[in-house]
């Protein structure tokens, strides 16, 4: 967690904590995963666009086993994702997810739901659980919240809250699922602000998004996918520049016309 | 009317017998419903399938066909229990399969993000059930939920029907065929006491939802 606020734009910093390799996944006749082949090292921030359709929610949600893979093997710190049981419970625990619809629970305050994880799943005592709680809504700027419901709260709080609860399992690494996408554009900026200043403090990210102003702000890498594959990964800087690939070159012509 | 305030007493512990019946039941075919749900919503195939296939099974089975599938069948291969335990035991496997899908159903009604959320942060699925899905799915699951425990109850008497003994419908039995009382003050009485439990039932029904509705 050390030295990150200078760290250069590269690949190569720190060790692979999460590497997929030949990866294939279909959903019947759509082959969704093709051949990926993708290393996320310590401490890096890896930002994967593309097309709607493209692959890229999926690519994100195989990491944690949300979605099951055909072929190949995706490791996380040097060991395979277990199968299902308390294992595959136990790697999730260290896999930090943010969705793009919240998904908060319901039923439950913002408190509760920050520290479910960490009691039910960490054995943390309650008290222990919602000072760290606190510390962690106070610091993503929801911390006069802790005692409403999602609904109360809008859907810019709701994600900050959403990447509190993920937090607070202290994981090692975080996949954010087009974490703006349900955003209004003005509650947009306040959860970019928070996942910068995570990025910042080293934090190993795994972002799926459209917002190009994020991958030039935080982002080490940026993947780009188009039908299920990985057509080019670059710098930020190198890739909305200069695209090599003539796909890449299409899609950003579309997306940064207007 | 004299048929039934003659025999208040013969009334009053049949009534106690069926409403034995009845809480047997319940207790047993909510244990038993959620159990299978919880194999049908499981994330091990082989679950899946024992639930899935119970469902079927004793759903499409009518429930006098279960009846006499335990009282006559097990015996031959040597398993023996009083009718009441057979009757009970019917009424709980068949009522099951109910349970069971309104359980399911209420289950499905949570966005599939909720339980996603919970097994993201490591909860296990026994975890996320109880914690997450289950306590969204309850508001759901209360309407179909009681209208198949009031069925249950109703089926009780064809439990008593087939030969318990002691509860509402021997009383009828008794007091028509064996005492020679005329049916139809008779069959009231029995009407009356079996309204006795399912009034009472629909009332708490109505209740919880109104409760359950205000806790959201």
């Amino acid at each position: 967690m050390t030295a990150q606020e200078t760290a250069p734009v590269s690949a190569g910093r720190g060790e692979p904590l999460v590497v997929l390799s030949g990866v294939q996944k279909h959903f019947g006749q759509l082959h969704a995963l093709k051949d990926i082949e993708l290393t996320v090292t310590r401490g890096e921030v890896v930002v994967v666009i593309g097309p709607s359709g493209s692959g890229k929610s999926t690519l994100c949600r195989t990491i944690n086993r949300l979605e099951t893979i055909d072929e190949g093997t995706i490791t996380l710190d040097g060991k395979d994702l277990p199968q299902e049981g308390k294992a595959l419970a136990a790697l999730r625990a260290e896999v930090g997810m943010v969705f793009q619809s919240f998904n908060l629970f319901a039923h439950k305050t913002i408190l509760e739901n920050v520290t479910l994880g960490p009691i039910k799943v960490r054995g943390m005592k309650k008290e222990a659980a919602e000072k760290k709680a606190r510390e962690l809504l106070e610091r993503v700027g929801v911390g006069h919240q802790a005692e409403k419901y999602p609904a109360q709260l809008s859907g810019g709080q709701q994600q900050r809250v959403a990447i509190a609860r993920a937090l607070a399992m202290e994981p090692k690494v975080m996949l954010f699922d087009e974490p703006t996408s349900a955003l209004d554009p003005e509650m947009i900026k306040e959860v970019l602000d928070v996942m910068v200043d995570l990025a910042q403090q080293g934090m190993t990210m795994i972002v799926v998004t459209h917002e190009m102003g994020f991958a030039r702000t935080a982002a080490d890498r940026v993947v780009f996918m188009a039908d299920g594959a990985i057509v080019e990964e670059n710098t930020p800087e190198e890739f909305f520049t200069n695209p090599s690939s003539d796909r890449a070159k299409d899609f950003l012509g579309k997306i940064l016309k207007h | 009317m004299d048929a039934v305030f003659d025999n208040l007493d013969l009334f009053w512990s049949g009534f106690l017998r069926s409403l034995g019946i009845c809480l047997w039941g319940m207790v047993g075919s909510l244990v038993l419903g959620t159990f299978i749900a919880a194999c049908r919503v499981s994330p091990i195939p082989s679950l899946r399938w024992f639930g899935t296939s119970w469902v079927t099974l004793v759903r499409n089975c009518p429930l006098t066909v279960v009846l006499f599938f335990m009282a006559f069948g097990l015996p031959e291969i040597g398993i023996n229990q009083s009718y009441y335990v057979f009757g009970v035991a019917a009424l709980v496997i068949y009522t099951s399969a109910f349970v069971c899908e309104a359980i399911r159903s209420g289950i499905n009604s949570v966005s599939a993000g909720q339980a996603e959320a919970a097994r993201s942060i490591g909860l296990t699925f026994s975890q996320s059930l109880s914690q997450v899905v289950m306590p969204q799915a309850f508001r759901s699951i209360v309407p179909p939920l009681g209208s198949v425990i009031i069925a249950m109850f109703k089926n009780s008497a064809v439990v008593g029907a087939f030969g318990v003994g002691g509860d509402l419908w021997s009383v009828y039995k008794n007091l028509t065929s064996a005492q020679g009382y005329d049916g139809l003050p008779v069959i009231t009485g029995v009407a009356v006491g079996y309204l006795c439990i399912t009034l009472p039932a629909a009332a708490f029904l109505a209740y919880t939802e109104r409760k359950v509705a205000i806790a959201r």
